[in-house]
């Protein structure tokens, strides 16, 4: 079974990158953003097929590496 | 005293560390590969500066789920002393051992020059050698030194003198223009609750001999030796 994690940061935590990216596109002419936020897409193939099982496999990979929870969220979709 | 230094792949302070206890103290420090799972029987850990695992996931992330990691916990619950400096104190935040995190720089640029400190807290045992307020010199070299924490994580190590270091200017103010990377409250360390744990941003083992131009962080490791 495949699986998505996003890892993003979490409100109220300063996110630098997300900035420099919003002051470029605002250089490039990109109007209108009101804010830009950057985060991680990771993707996993995992060896079970049963989505019950994979979803509890990924809260704890998350919670013990994927993602730092003092400073950002996670979302697992699977595919 | 005895001490250990920890070397996980991408470290390169760990010399540098090994260095400063060997000068300061005398004694030779043993180096563990994160492969060990026993430490050998020492007053002090050090987990040195470096890039561990190039900084892959998170800076200190991997490092932090390494096989000799539980030895360290176990350490450090022993009441025994731990320091990390630069990618150890990244570590030491991600393994739990110390609160908050360590961000992307506020300005995106990596910083290595040298910055001046105020002791907060001179009553550790990290800092005795130092007077209370007192503002040293010490190298920085980081592109991910700005310290996080949330406002009751904050409010618990300001109240319990737990932030040892902060970015100062010459005269011991805390500064926006002093502080390099934009930590909250200008935070360059602070200690656990038991105060046995120490983590830091700044390089006091790169100035530990005059020809590294000043001894400002020999006190570190002569408080340790102190301690012992």
């Amino acid at each position: 079974m495949k699986a998505r994690v996003t890892v993003t940061l979490k409100h109220g935590v300063l996110d630098p990158q997300g900035k420099a990216i919003q002051g470029a596109l605002k250089s490039l002419g990109f109007a209108g953003v009101d804010d830009v936020r950057q985060g991680k897409l990771i993707e996993l193939e995992l060896a079970t097929a049963d989505r019950a099982e994979a979803q509890a496999q990924l809260t704890d990979m998350c919670e013990k590496l994927l993602a730092n929870t003092v400073i950002e969220n996670y979302r697992i979709e699977l595919i | 005293m005895k001490s250990a230094v920890l070397v996980f792949p991408g470290i390169n302070r760990e010399r540098d560390m090994a260095r400063a206890f060997r000068e300061v103290t005398g004694v030779e420090p043993i180096m563990v590969w994160h492969t060990e799972t026993e430490l050998p029987d020492v007053d002090v850990v050090a987990v040195p500066g470096g890039f561990s695992y190039g900084d892959y996931l998170r800076c200190g992330a991997i490092a932090a789920r390494s096989p000799i990691i539980p030895a360290l916990r176990a350490h450090a619950a022993a009441g025994r002393h731990v320091l990390g400096v630069c990618n150890g104190f990244q570590i030491l935040t991600e393994t739990g051992l110390l609160p908050g995190a360590l961000m992307r720089n506020a300005s995106l640029r990596f910083v290595c020059k040298e910055v001046r400190l105020r002791v907060d807290n001179a009553a550790t045992a990290f800092t005795s050698a130092y007077a209370p307020g007192q503002v040293i010199r010490c190298p920085i070299a980081h592109g991910e030194g700005n310290y996080f924490a949330d406002p009751e994580t904050l409010a618990e190590l300001e109240g319990e003198g737990r932030v040892v270091f902060r970015y100062c200017d010459a005269e011991g103010r805390i500064t926006e223009a002093a502080n390099p990377n934009g930590a909250v409250d200008g935070i360059a360390g602070i200690v656990n609750a038991a105060g046995n744990v120490l983590g830091m941003m700044p390089h006091p083992e790169n100035l530990i001999e005059a020809l590294q131009g000043g001894l400002d962080g020999r006190g570190i490791f002569e408080s340790l030796a102190r301690a012992a």
